[in-house]
């Protein structure tokens, strides 16, 4: 009796969740090594942006009037801008932006997306109709041309840029999520939590939100590529980030216009850092893609 | 025993096909027409007939799943069509649903603990979160699972696990009536009979009244005590069970019986099969006169012409049949 139990117990005792997902990262390096190569630079990002205090040489809003359009050397590797201001710092400083503004912007506009495109499909019939006739309009303007609206409407500043370019991500993510909602609406869980009597808004969120997070890591991860560049977009027009805050977009525009020739460090490093961590994220949101989309999975 | 808990009157449900923005449905399939029935308290009724002969549409209805298109399902007197939403989402407690498929029944993304708490905390039966984790353990025990058990995701369960999960998870709001939609016909032979006792030693003990969809005819015989029997949307015999099974009178019931196989070489190598021609009609365009006329192995010129009413042949015996 007592081997019994004891077996029971051991049968009982599921394995460890870190174990698992250990594995699963160390799967997707290996079937994925784009994609691992993906998630390394977004780590770097990270981490370079969290500890930008700590690994700057300069800060990053210092001016040196001394040392005005200087080329790489020792003292700046990365050279100086018409300011004096040190451009590796404010490129490391930037990485800070271009996070806060690309995870703001794509969660908010992820979240709202998919809470959107769930509850239209939980209700389906009119409300469906509807909802997804006003997705259709605002989808059928460029993410850039909506946001520049949204900044007309809202003025600039970092709060107004991640609201500009998560309102256009909303649709784009609604109408993705609703697809795979659909199929969720159908599941038999769903008609059981109708059958058990439980409110419209626990189902949507217990029962179908929970269900469609693959869709929404992908949309996520999307989107956090296109948020970056819409961001170096916007400051790049003057209607995002606004002086003397350090962002990628805003080190491309104004005095590296004017001295592109003779000061080409002041653009090419920003530049660099936008297009790495753009590519950085797109392939990690394709690998992502592909990893959680069963009908592409080839085990 | 004679009192009605539910009382199913003249149910249609026709689902609209095609139509777009503009234009009309282009046509309808009548996935149930004019089906009454009665559930006592305490019984079980079989409903039982083919894929497609809306039996499932039917447990749908009385769920208030699908929106009846026209009908009465009357539970202890209360028409639950014409509930409002709210007074309906409190009744929904009484009358629960075991689902044929274990797999996709429960929420992937629940433990089996929250599972069976949710609906106590919902209908706040048990408001208390303690209370409601030992009466998670006296679910799960009154089913046959194991405490450790509540901690689990349902991908880490067997199919019959699940199963007693869907189970336990409909006794939770201590329920009158479970439609069970085909629970057992998705398991191993083997965990069918346990399923089935358990929902027999349960239906004993607390006193429930199963509404048992199947297309299983031995399992049917096995745990009801009335049978009806479905085809193409209407109901073509309802008897006692031994009356069904011994004395069928539609055609279509003995179709179906002589289908059964009996576990007897001898005795089933030397009966007669009864086997019938051509197909289910598609119900988008059901046959004129009785449904079952253009298979009918008795069919006269009358059969296609006139509707055969739900009459009573013997006593608690009626079939849609003409000529029994």
């Amino acid at each position: 009796m007592a081997v019994t139990k004891e077996t029971l117990d051991r049968l009982a005792t599921p394995k460890p969740e870190r174990a698992r997902w250990l594995q699963a990262t160390l799967d997707f390096t290996r079937q994925r090594p784009l994609g691992a190569i993906g998630a390394a630079i977004i780590l770097v990002m990270a981490v370079v942006g969290l500890s930008a205090e700590w690994l700057a040489p300069y800060d990053a809003l210092q001016t040196d009037y001394g040392a005005m359009l200087a080329a790489p050397s020792g003292a700046h590797w990365l050279g100086t801008d018409a300011y004096g201001r040190d451009v590796f710092s404010r490129v490391i400083f930037g990485s800070r932006t271009a996070l806060i503004v690309g995870l703001g912007a794509s969660i908010i506009g992820a979240t709202l997306g998919a809470l959107i495109g769930v509850a239209s499909a939980f209700f389906g019939g009119r409300i469906d109709l509807v909802v997804q006739r006003i997705m259709d309009v605002l989808i059928s303007f460029p993410l850039i041309i909506l946001a520049l609206a949204v900044v007309a409407i809202l003025g600039t500043g970092v709060q107004n840029v991640i609201l500009a370019i998560a309102i256009p991500m909303i649709p784009r993510c609604a109408r993705v999520v609703r697809s795979s909602a659909l199929a969720v609406r159908e599941m038999p869980y769903v008609d059981a939590a109708r059958a058990a009597g439980f409110t419209d808004a626990r189902i949507v969120l217990r029962h179908m939100l929970p269900n469609v997070t693959a869709p929404y890591l992908i949309m996520l991860t999307a989107f956090l590529g296109q948020a970056i560049l819409l961001e170096a977009s916007l400051s790049f027009l003057g209607l995002g980030v606004q002086e003397p805050v350090a962002a990628w977009g805003l080190m491309l525009r104004g005095a590296a216009v004017e001295f592109a020739e003779t000061a080409p460090w002041m653009a090419i490093f920003p530049g660099l850092a936008i297009s790495l961590a753009v590519f950085g994220f797109n392939l990690f949101g394709d690998s992502l893609r592909d990893a959680l989309d069963p009908r592409l999975r080839t085990q | 025993m004679s009192d009605v808990l539910l009382e199913v009157r003249n149910l249609v449900k026709h689902f609209p096909v095609g139509g777009g923005m503009f234009g009309g449905p282009v046509a309808t399939v009548r996935a149930v027409d004019d089906v009454s029935f009665t559930v006592r308290r305490g019984e079980t009724v079989g409903l039982v007939g083919e894929s497609g002969c809306g039996k499932t549409t039917t447990g749908r209805c009385i769920l208030q799943l699908e929106r009846p298109t026209s009908g009465q399902i009357l539970f202890e007197g209360t028409d639950l069509i014409t509930l409002p939403a709210e007074e309906l989402r409190v009744l929904r407690r009484r009358i629960q649903v075991i689902f044929q498929d274990p797999f996709s029944s429960l929420n992937p993304r629940m433990t089996i603990g929250q599972i069976l708490a949710e609906p106590l905390k919902v209908h706040r039966i048990i408001p208390e979160k303690t209370a409601r984790a030992e009466k998670v353990q006296e679910l799960l025990a009154q089913v046959g699972l194991l405490s450790q058990h509540a901690d689990r995701y349902p991908h880490q369960l067997s199919g019959g696990q699940r199963q007693r999960v869907g189970i336990a998870r409909a006794l939770a709001t201590e329920p009158s009536l479970i439609i069970c939609d085909e629970p057992v016909s998705a398991l191993d032979v083997s965990i069918q009979a346990q399923i089935i006792n358990l929902l027999e030693e349960l239906q004993s003990r607390l006193g429930l009244t199963y509404l048992f969809i199947a297309h299983d005819l031995s399992v049917v015989r096995h745990i009801s005590d009335r049978v009806v029997v479905m085809y193409l949307g209407k109901i073509a015999e309802v008897a006692d069970r031994t009356a069904l099974y011994e004395s069928p009178v539609h055609p279509y019931t003995r179709a179906l019986l002589s289908a059964v196989p009996i576990p007897d070489p001898k005795l089933e190598a030397s009966r007669e099969h009864t086997v019938l021609r051509g197909e289910v009609p598609s119900p988008l365009n059901p046959p004129s006169g009785c449904v079952f006329h253009p298979r009918c192995p008795i069919a006269e010129p009358r059969c296609s012409a006139e509707i055969p009413l739900l009459r009573e042949i013997h006593p608690e015996h009626r079939g849609a049949c003409h000529l029994a």
